[in-house]
């Protein structure tokens, strides 16, 4: 078994386990480091992320209570509603672990099964999103009413693309696991997605205390 | 690191990752009672535990996200057990990400609280 | 050529079309080459709005240009040039040098890299193409709301802006993953961090910073789109906005992106030095930190942009304070350029004459720099021409000195021709004239109360003088430029004469032939330490190794050539110009921003499922 570190083992039996979308060469591909390039790839990515939901984030935080008119968050927000959405998005990343687990163990069905969730689980999120900005629409909070309006929907809202590209993204990697073309091997084309996946539920575990409970408490 | 994490998962497998959707799920549940204790429903029961807790409740919220998300990102995303790079490409993010929050909340109070007083502005 | 290339997708190129093989190329010598032409065009059309602005202030009262055309021209003037030439410079750089510095056959993502180049041409296109329309950008680089609000910026113009940099943004942030992975994961064996060439590691910390300052600037330019297309007032006083948070997010951006101009200088002066100053670089690790400290402070000084704004004391003394700190790393890697060249065996070729320059104009430009760190006196200087001199000092010479610089040295690796040392010498000696004579008198224009961004001046408030002389070295600095143009012309004519070594370089990409075979190394180099080509040449008991051969390059598999990247560019560009679309082509069915994302997504997806070399036959 190779140690964590031990570079040259585990680069040659990266490279050779690992299809290479992007690489420029299979025979003699050279890794600097025991890791993938698209792993560290969608890590940088990730790294980038973060700045774009901070700069959200602090936009949010920034106009707090700055609205000139309302609705507020005290007259428009439902906890059990978002509560029930976070609870699903968590599970989902619980559920996503699982189907990872079962793509390294090369079990396809358990792959199919959880893999089925997530998108499912995925998918409800994003309708209860739906709802939601279509339920605050009708109470009269349209995107222009006010600041608050305006950057609760620029956050949430991308924070709901995102989950919808993850969704869109792990559909297609079902789609492969369903044709039988995620075997062990292939199981960093789940994982990459998997992170990106985590990521987007990590944004929702701020956004959930930050957006919705701390502006109706306080 | 592909060899390496596939040994590791067949250790952490699924009973680990049963746990922590067991925790993280208390800590939603433990969040949203929070609210609840301090605005929410049950205020007006336990008046003394909202009266107690009301002045830390942003913080004890984003110490119990904070919790959350370290689980996420250590297990679930596997940063406890990939090479150290990536956590420092992530950490270092976090970072500047939490400068730039902290700094424009700060920087926007400081300044709103100048013109509240007036007079200070320069 | 005595051997034929026999590798697949080379062979296989010969088959299609040179302007197919252009399109398609997923080689980053190829797209390097693609993005030094685009950034040089770019960069002539910058500096012919710059001769334009030049000759409407040559004297008091001119009436050459309206004062709504001047606003457009010192606006596309200042985008043009960051974010057109000096950064896809850089780029340029980048692309042809970074891999053959840290001994690879590609970047990483070769298909990103190239998306990254058709992502940035169309996005600069679609800037300069508001020209056509007569709605060239008009509120500045910077973009101040409410000046780009709704409001006050009703038509197109701006609308060409905040639509333009969200595009550029994206071929700047696909670059940076793209780089920031082939720097850490694509080194050659044994090349350690510590054994990188400084030019790779100032990319390194570049690509940093690309990655957590363009998020930034992203979301507040999809705020000011929301003002300016939806309606909202995130930006506007009337509905409870703040347009101080515009300027926070913006400078929270702008200043890393100052770094982002920069570095890559100085990683181009760090390899320029030691090469024609025969010595090893001065203080390697001192450097290494001094640039990581730079862009890690680099995160903390924003506000010192806006000290005219009013944030109040301890705001202003904070960002006084870390803009100070900033002077202490850039010091440090200038004493260690002069120590470099101390006691070495100089030889005055063409970029180690640029690079002597970069060292003196920049260091100008830092010490105004530190005199606007001091907020009182910023005051004073603020808005005035005193900043625009700092700022060309750094830009100009600092940027495009080393970027000049890295062109002479790298060119003959680039194209196998050597350019010609007297033209060059003309060159340099004509811009850096030029530049001093054009720059230098706005200092004393700017003490004397000269505001920046006026279209005209009334005489006799003393500014005549300085003017004139700026727009005679305007002039100059054109003239220096078509020199440049004309070397090309006449060395491109003659044979190629390039030998792999012209310099007698240290680092790798002198070991291979110029210009490089399309897989770079037939075998992949083991380093051993620091300047890998010095240590292999002490090795072998020589001062020059003898000329490599051009190899088969059999067996040696590279990517092939792929469509998607450009569809996927195209999805994006009309996705985002979908934006500018308004009643009755707007809500709520956007249909040119759904066929926009119809056609990137259809590309992603062709992309992934594509075999990396789809298009080469089978060996």
């Amino acid at each position: 078994m190779p140690t964590p570190h031990n570079t040259e083992a585990a680069a040659t039996m990266t490279t050779a386990v690992i299809d290479h979308h992007d690489a420029p060469e299979h025979e003699e591909h050279h890794s600097s480091m025991p890791i993938d390039n698209r792993k560290l790839a969608i890590w940088t990515f990730i790294g980038s992320e973060c700045l774009f939901f901070a700069s959200l984030i602090s936009t949010f935080l920034v106009y707090r209570g700055q609205s000139l008119k309302g609705p507020g968050p005290k007259d428009i927000f439902s906890v059990p509603l978002v509560t029930f959405g976070t609870a699903v998005l968590l599970f989902s990343s619980f559920f996503v672990v699982m189907a990872l687990n079962g793509a390294q163990e090369g079990n396809r069905k358990k792959l199919i099964t959880w893999l089925s969730l997530t998108v499912l689980a995925g998918c409800f999120f994003i309708g209860m999103q739906v709802y939601e900005f279509s339920h605050f629409y009708h109470e009269g909070m349209g995107y222009t009413t006010n600041l608050f309006s305006a950057s609760f929907y620029t956050l949430t809202g991308f924070h709901g693309t995102h989950v919808a590209i993850g969704t869109l993204w792990l559909a297609t990697v079902l789609k492969d696991a369903i044709k039988g073309n995620v075997p062990k091997e292939k199981a960093l084309n789940l994982e990459l997605a998997a992170l990106y996946w985590h990521f987007v539920d990590v944004v929702w575990i701020i956004i959930f205390p930050v957006v919705y409970l701390m502006s109706l408490g306080s | 690191m592909a060899a390496h994490a596939v040994e590791e998962h067949t250790h952490t497998s699924a009973s680990k990752y049963i746990q922590i959707a067991v925790v993280l799920f208390a800590l939603t549940a433990l969040e949203v009672l929070l609210y609840e204790a301090c605005f929410g429903h049950l205020k007006e029961s336990m008046p003394g535990l909202a009266s107690s807790l009301g002045p830390y409740f942003v913080q004890l919220l984003l110490i119990l996200s904070a919790f959350k998300f370290w689980l996420v990102a250590m297990f679930y995303m596997h940063l406890k057990f990939d090479m150290k790079v990536l956590s420092w490409v992530f950490g270092f993010s976090l970072v500047i990400a939490s400068v730039v929050i902290l700094a424009l909340i700060a920087l926007f109070t400081y300044n709103r609280t100048l013109w509240w007083i007036g007079g200070v502005k320069w | 050529m005595a051997t034929t290339v026999l590798d697949p997708t080379h062979a296989h190129a010969a088959k299609r079309s040179a302007v197919v093989e252009w399109l398609t190329t997923v080689d980053h010598k190829k797209i390097g080459i693609l993005y030094g032409a685009s950034a040089f065009i770019f960069f002539l059309i910058g500096g012919l709005e710059a001769l334009i602005i030049r000759t409407q202030l040559m004297k008091p009262d001119n009436t050459l240009v309206s004062p709504e055309m001047y606003n457009q021209l010192f606006t596309m003037h200042g985008t043009t040039m960051i974010f057109l030439a000096v950064m896809p410079l850089s780029a340029m750089f980048f692309n042809f040098f970074v891999p053959l510095l840290i001994g690879a056959r590609d970047v990483a993502f070769p298909r990103l890299n190239a998306m990254s180049f058709w992502v940035f041409l169309l996005g600069g296109l679609f800037l300069n193409a508001s020209f056509l329309m007569g709605a060239a950008p008009n509120g500045g680089w910077f973009g101040y709301a409410p000046l780009s609000s709704r409001q006050f910026a009703g038509g197109l113009n701006m609308d060409f802006w905040v639509i333009g940099l969200q595009i550029l943004g994206i071929a700047s942030l696909a670059a940076g993953v793209n780089f920031f992975t082939t720097i850490l994961n694509m080194r050659a064996p044994g090349m350690t961090l510590m054994r990188m060439p400084m030019f790779v590691w100032m990319t390194l910390i570049t690509q940093i910073l690309v990655l957590l300052s363009f998020p930034v600037i992203t979301v507040a330019l999809i705020m000011l789109m929301a003002d300016r297309t939806f309606g909202s007032s995130f930006f506007s006083w009337a509905g409870g906005g703040d347009p101080m948070l515009w300027q926070h997010l913006f400078w929270v951006f702008g200043h890393p992106e100052v770094y982002i101009l920069i570095l890559p200088a100085f990683g181009i002066i760090s390899e320029i030095l030691p090469v024609f100053s025969r010595k090893p670089l001065f203080g390697y690790s001192a450097m290494v930190f001094s640039g990581a400290f730079i862009a890690f402070l680099g995160f903390g000084v924003w506000s010192h942009h806006m000290f005219s704004t009013g944030m109040g004391p301890l705001a202003d003394s904070f960002f006084s304070l870390m803009t100070m700190l900033i002077a202490i790393p850039t010091g440090v890697k200038i004493f260690n350029w002069i120590g470099t060249i101390w006691g070495g065996s100089v030889q005055l070729k063409t970029p180690m004459w640029f690079a002597l320059g970069f060292i003196a104009m920049f260091i100008i430009g830092g010490l105004s720099g530190v005199m606007h760190s001091v907020a009182p006196a910023d005051l004073q200087q603020t808005d005035s021409y005193f900043v625009v001199a700092h700022f060309h000092y750094v830009l100009f010479g600092g940027s495009i000195f080393a970027l000049t610089a890295g062109g002479y040295y790298w060119w003959p690796k680039m194209f196998g021709r050597m350019l010609d040392e007297k033209l060059g010498m003309t060159h340099f000696w004509l811009m850096l004239v030029g530049f001093n004579l054009t720059f230098f008198p706005m200092h004393f224009a700017g003490l004397l109360g000269m505001p920046r961004r006026i279209y005209t001046y009334p005489a006799g408030l003393g500014f005549e003088l300085y003017n004139m002389m700026a727009t005679a070295g305007a002039f100059l600095l054109g003239i220096s430029f078509l020199v440049f143009i004309v070397n090309v012309i006449k060395t491109w004519r003659g044979p190629a004469n390039a030998p792999a070594d012209p310099w007698g370089g240290a680092t790798l990409e002198w070991a291979i032939p110029s210009p490089p075979q399309e897989f770079n190394f037939p075998k992949l180099i083991t380093v051993h330490e620091k300047d890998a080509l010095w240590q292999m040449k002490r090795e072998a008991g020589v001062s020059r190794l003898p000329e490599p051969d051009l190899v088969s390059g059999k067996g040696i598999h590279m990517p092939g050539p792929s469509w998607w990247p450009l569809v996927v560019a195209f999805g994006i560009l009309i996705f985002f110009i979908g934006f500018m679309m308004k009643d009755p082509w707007a809500f709520p069915f956007r249909p040119v921003n759904i066929l926009g994302f119809a056609i990137t997504t259809f590309g992603i997806f062709k992309w992934a499922y594509e075999a990396p070399d789809a298009h080469a036959p089978q060996h």
